[in-house]
């Protein structure tokens, strides 16, 4: 499989504080990557070095290009949504799609408009009379139609309920990830994605802590539900984490012995929050 | 070349209130403030027993010589032209805050996000800018004002024929056409000469993390004050009046047209050289305000300004605070 995307020794210094130290990582085609990591771990650091919206230090290729210095030819190729509140308040929905058929080259308009006609939009409607659920209908709309490799959401349904959530990724699962297309996506709200990844970066402090696909996760980590009298043989494998439910104890495994952990009690493949959550112990603190 | 079309497209969609609006309606005002001072002049002169024009002012043209005939289509060229006087002030408002925001404003709000995520380079969103400062506002104001121009000298020559003038001789004796060329051949004059006015306000919308008005002004004056303060000119035997004329006042105020005038002396007096001095339009004749192109101040301006957008194409680049 070719590389979409390949980063060695990424590090961006803002004025004291390390946003990236010395990040490597390798995305192929064809992959709906989660980058996740507390607030100010340097998810949008990275994201933005990937556009080319940021000087950076180290080696990073994204489809062959070098985005500092090749910045206008790259984005014929990659779309991003920064977050629901950049569309400026001033464009109406006829606006967004003249300017962007017209200076776009790989831009579908019939896909753009069959889209919005699938919303309340109207052509004459403005951003600023829109709700947020709106405006991010509006501007994945226009994302969509455009043929791009790599698709990048940063937070792309901050502020939105849950219908405009779940259409959301509804939508981009159907209409349009296929197996020449990438996505990056960083959010909050880990367990609606959850089921639509295929790959897991966790980043804190500015480090990768976990660069997996989805289905070594199940096999590297595991959780056991495990009664009192078990709890201590438990912890001397050094779990990861441990919860307390019901009077039982929740531990989480990182490449434990799977033999060993059915005899203590059963074992399930922790969700991504639960493994973030063990990940990120101390973040703030 | 299409997308740098629609760069301008977008300028214009979101500036219609200051590139469209606010000269048309400058030019309302203007033409209803006329109005206005006609009705003032006719209700005083029929509670007095004036008598304006009526036969007298019929025969009184009619008894003209050349030379009179002269001076009343000079009055009714400069009735003409007189709107774009308004229009142009408003004009150069709206340039000197359009270009302070231009850089700036999509920064503010993160809408920057999305223009950059479109395949467009740096250097054409600027460039767009730049166009739409120095040609796109100045078409449209000098557009609107040969209309209201135009109207103005109907409505005059309707007035004076209801007092039995024949409005047709009248507006005979005018010269709309060579007003009309006057006005259209100032635009790629003012183009040059705000450049460099341009190119200081956008650098500041460009560079500038917060308030760039403030910086635009401030940056200026506080200079002007210091070399005033310490007279460094005198180290090049220059008054100190030049640096405020040549370098403050250069960075600010050549958006608004006209201030050109202010800079090349004599030219006012050149033009009592011209064969029909008597006439207005002659100082606006491309024949006579071309003398500009021959002028340093105009070329080293559009070298400093040049450099200057130069320098706001490499902040819009790097500036990544949004």
């Amino acid at each position: 499989m070719n590389a979409v995307i390949t980063a060695n020794g990424l590090t961006k210094r803002y004025k004291n504080t390390l946003a990236l130290d010395d990040v490597s990582f390798r995305i192929e085609s064809g992959r709906i990557v989660g980058l996740i990591g507390p607030n100010g771990a340097g998810k949008t650091t990275a994201l933005k070095a990937i556009l080319g919206l940021t000087d950076f230090k180290g080696e990073l290729n994204v489809l062959g290009l070098d985005p500092r210095t090749q910045r206008d030819q790259l984005m014929e190729q990659v779309c991003f949504i920064a977050d629901v509140a950049v569309l400026p308040r001033w464009l109406r929905v006829r606006e967004a799609v003249d300017f962007v058929a017209n200076v776009h080259p790989r831009f579908n308009r019939a896909k753009c408009e069959a889209f919005l006609a699938r919303t309340k939009l109207t052509p004459d409607q403005r951003v600023k009379q829109m709700s947020k659920g709106m405006i991010v209908q509006l501007h994945l709309a226009l994302v969509m139609a455009i043929d791009a490799r790599l698709l990048v959401l940063d937070e792309p349904t901050l502020g939105l309920d849950i219908l405009y959530r779940k259409q959301f990724y509804q939508s981009l699962l159907e209409d349009y990830f296929d197996e020449n297309k990438t996505i990056i996506v960083t959010t909050h709200q880990v367990e609606e994605i959850e089921h639509i990844l295929t790959d897991l970066m966790f980043i804190r402090d500015g480090k990768l802590v976990l660069d997996t696909d989805m289905e070594s996760v199940g096999e590297r980590f595991a959780e056991v539900m495990v009664s009192a009298d078990k709890a201590d043989a438990a912890r001397r494998l050094k779990p990861l984490d441990e919860r307390q439910v019901f009077g039982k104890s929740i531990f989480l495994f990182d490449g434990a012995d799977r033999a060993t952990l059915e005899n203590m009690g059963e074992v399930r493949r922790p969700s991504v929050s639960d493994l973030f959550v063990a990940t990120m112990k101390g973040t703030y603190a | 070349m299409k997308t740098f079309f629609w760069l301008l497209k977008r300028e214009f969609w979101e500036h219609r209130g200051g590139f469209l609006w606010a000269p048309v309606i400058t030019g309302g005002v203007f033409l209803v403030l006329n109005i206005m001072a006609i009705i003032t002049a006719e209700v005083l002169g029929a509670r007095h027993g004036w008598q304006v024009g009526g036969d007298n002012l019929q025969m009184m043209i009619a008894k003209a010589g050349e030379g009179d005939l002269k001076q009343i289509g000079a009055g009714l060229d400069i009735a003409m032209i007189s709107s774009m006087g308004l229009i142009g002030i408003v004009m150069g408002i709206v340039v000197l805050f359009y270009c302070l925001g231009a850089l700036y404003d999509d920064r503010r709000d993160r809408s920057i996000l999305f223009w950059k995520s479109l395949p467009i380079s740096n250097t054409s969103t600027v460039l767009s800018k730049l166009v739409s400062a120095t040609v796109v506002a100045p078409v449209i104001a000098v557009l609107v004002s040969i209309v209201a121009g135009l109207l103005h000298l109907v409505i005059l020559a309707l007035v004076l024929s209801l007092h039995g003038v024949n409005a047709f001789q009248l507006i005979g004796m005018a010269h709309p056409l060579r007003a009309v060329i006057d006005l259209l051949s100032a635009i790629p004059l003012y183009a040059l000469w705000a450049v460099p006015s341009v190119g200081w306000l956008m650098f500041c919308s460009s560079w500038a993390r917060t308030k760039p008005f403030l910086w635009a002004v401030a940056g200026p004056a506080v200079l002007g004050l210091l070399v005033s303060w310490f007279g460094i000119m005198g180290l090049f035997e220059l008054p100190t009046a030049w640096f405020w004329k040549n370098v403050v006042a250069r960075a600010l105020f050549s958006v608004l047209p006209g201030s050109n005038i202010a800079y090349h002396d004599g030219a006012l007096e050149a033009s009592a050289d011209l064969g029909d001095a008597h006439n207005p339009l002659s100082l606006l004749s491309p024949m006579h305000t071309y003398g500009l192109l021959a002028s340093p101040n105009l070329w080293i301006g559009v070298a400093v300004g040049a450099a200057l957008l130069a320098g706001a194409i490499w902040f819009r680049r790097v500036r990544d605070d949004s």
